[in-house]
């Protein structure tokens, strides 16, 4: 499938799904180091997201991305609002006014969500966050495009590399964000937003 | 220059009790409290957040203090949808939320402007921690007011004359008076103070510490019967002693 607008229509409905699915894991993960809310946050931003792309019209993918993006800022309590809101909104800016995203508009669209993480939590690859994740799936995007991989298959090498930034977290000593006051306390535990945003992004090659 | 005041908590309760504690001392400036999510629960509001900043448009300039790391965040994504204008007007503190904000609702009452109330913030993260170790069970009673029950006498600290260090041709002003108000230098006293000094070009120390800086005068935890050391120096010297001295003596109204 392209990636337009009914693709991006469709990973909004597939990361609910997969939100929903996995929020008891996601909360068990951000309790172990966090403060236990993200897998119920995420479940309330992507509902609010969906209603409103539901009740939309968009004639181009970035016209999806930005409604999430919004939507995630204002009903999203904790720091994954901001962190996910800043990352769609960047998305949507790289996006443009483009009906269908070829590999290196994906790659741009990719990096540009990673860099809007970046820049609003100030936190680089290695501090046990959703960065390590997000870094991960832009590398591997990268180098599939380069390999002139089609754009579905560009996606799924994000997907997988993001699953595997996930799980490097676990050895890792936080420092950002709340499980940053454990210290050694937080090694051996996944980073729950870098969890969260590896199944954000499978949901988005599931749709392709 | 009126410099607003937005307190941003995950919890309603902590901003709106950050606010009422800090309008205690500040009457006039205005405070808006930004705590919780929009359905009452622990989180931040983007949608809180951005109508506090309106709130205060009135404001030359608004200063924003937060608790935890995603207050910030949700504060800095807020700032991104403002534009240019409305954004150059606010300004982050990264004080602690309750005494960073009531030393800048002091700063603020005292007519300082956006530099000076978010320095004044800075002080929090210094003297608190200093005040914490030092004499915490003092500064634990004086919202609860206890203080007024203890007997009264010298404390280690309590009245130490310090040495006024005159430099060129600054006139210097020095007296010692006793406190005689039932529960000593605590915070609205303590504010009172540094209303009075901020008042004054001279430089102005409180047993030896700044009388312009709330948290530090408040670490002293100066109980009644106290001996209080003012000392200045400057043009103004004379008179911003002879204020406060009777300040002092007037025992703040209580």
């Amino acid at each position: 499938m392209a990636l337009d607008t009914a693709w991006a229509t469709d990973w909004v409905h597939r990361t609910l799904a997969t939100i929903d699915e996995h929020r008891a894991e996601l909360v068990t993960l951000d309790r172990e180091i966090g403060d236990g809310d993200h897998g119920e946050n995420l479940d309330r931003g992507f509902r609010a997201v969906v209603e409103a792309v539901d009740a939309g019209s968009f004639d181009t993918p970035g016209a999806v991305l930005k409604v999430v993006a919004t939507k995630l800022i204002s009903t999203v309590g904790g720091a994954a609002g901001p962190l996910f809101g800043t990352a769609y909104l960047k998305a949507a800016q790289a996006a443009g006014d483009a009906t269908e995203l070829d590999a290196d508009a994906l790659v741009a669209v990719l990096t540009a969500a990673r860099d809007g993480v970046v820049s609003r939590g100030k936190a680089e690859v290695g501090d046990k966050t959703m960065v390590d994740a997000w870094s991960a799936a832009v590398d591997a995007a990268a180098t599939a495009a380069a390999a002139g991989e089609s754009p579905e298959r560009v996606l799924e090498a994000a997907a997988d590399a993001a699953r595997t930034g996930a799980e490097s977290t676990e050895p890792l000593v936080a420092r950002k964000g709340r499980a940053s006051y454990l210290g050694e306390r937080a090694v051996g535990h996944r980073d729950p937003g870098a969890q969260s945003t590896a199944y954000i992004l499978r949901a988005a090659a599931d749709a392709a | 220059m009126t410099v607003g005041i937005l307190v941003v908590s995950h919890s309603a309760a902590i901003a709106e009790g950050t606010v009422a504690l800090a309008r205690q001392m500040a009457a006039d400036v205005p405070l808006v409290a930004a705590g919780g999510t929009d359905d009452g629960g622990i989180g931040t509001s983007f949608e809180a957040i951005t109508e506090g900043i309106g709130e205060l448009a009135g404001a030359d300039a608004v200063v924003v203090l937060c608790d935890l790391g995603s207050a910030y965040l949700t504060v800095d994504t807020a700032l991104d949808f403002l534009d240019d204008d409305a954004r150059g007007r606010v300004h982050v503190s990264s004080a602690p939320v309750v005494e960073g904000t009531i030393a800048a609702a002091v700063a603020a009452q005292t007519g300082g402007d956006a530099d000076a109330v978010l320095a004044a913030a800075a002080t929090a993260a210094t003297s608190g921690a200093d005040a914490g170790s030092a004499s915490s069970p003092v500064l634990g009673d004086q919202t609860a007011e206890a203080a007024s029950d203890a007997p009264s006498g010298d404390r280690p600290g309590g009245a130490v004359p310090v040495d006024g260090t005159a430099d060129g041709d600054d006139a210097v002003a020095s007296a010692t008076v006793e406190l005689v108000n039932e529960s000593g230098l605590h915070a609205r006293p303590a504010a009172e103070f540094v209303k009075a000094a901020a008042k004054h070009e001279a430089r102005v120390s409180v047993n030896g510490v700044d009388a312009k800086s709330l948290l530090a005068i408040m670490a002293l935890a100066l109980p009644k019967g106290a001996s209080v050391t003012i000392d200045a120096t400057g043009p103004d010297a004379r008179d911003a002693v002879d204020t406060l001295v009777s300040l002092v003596r007037s025992g703040f109204g209580e």
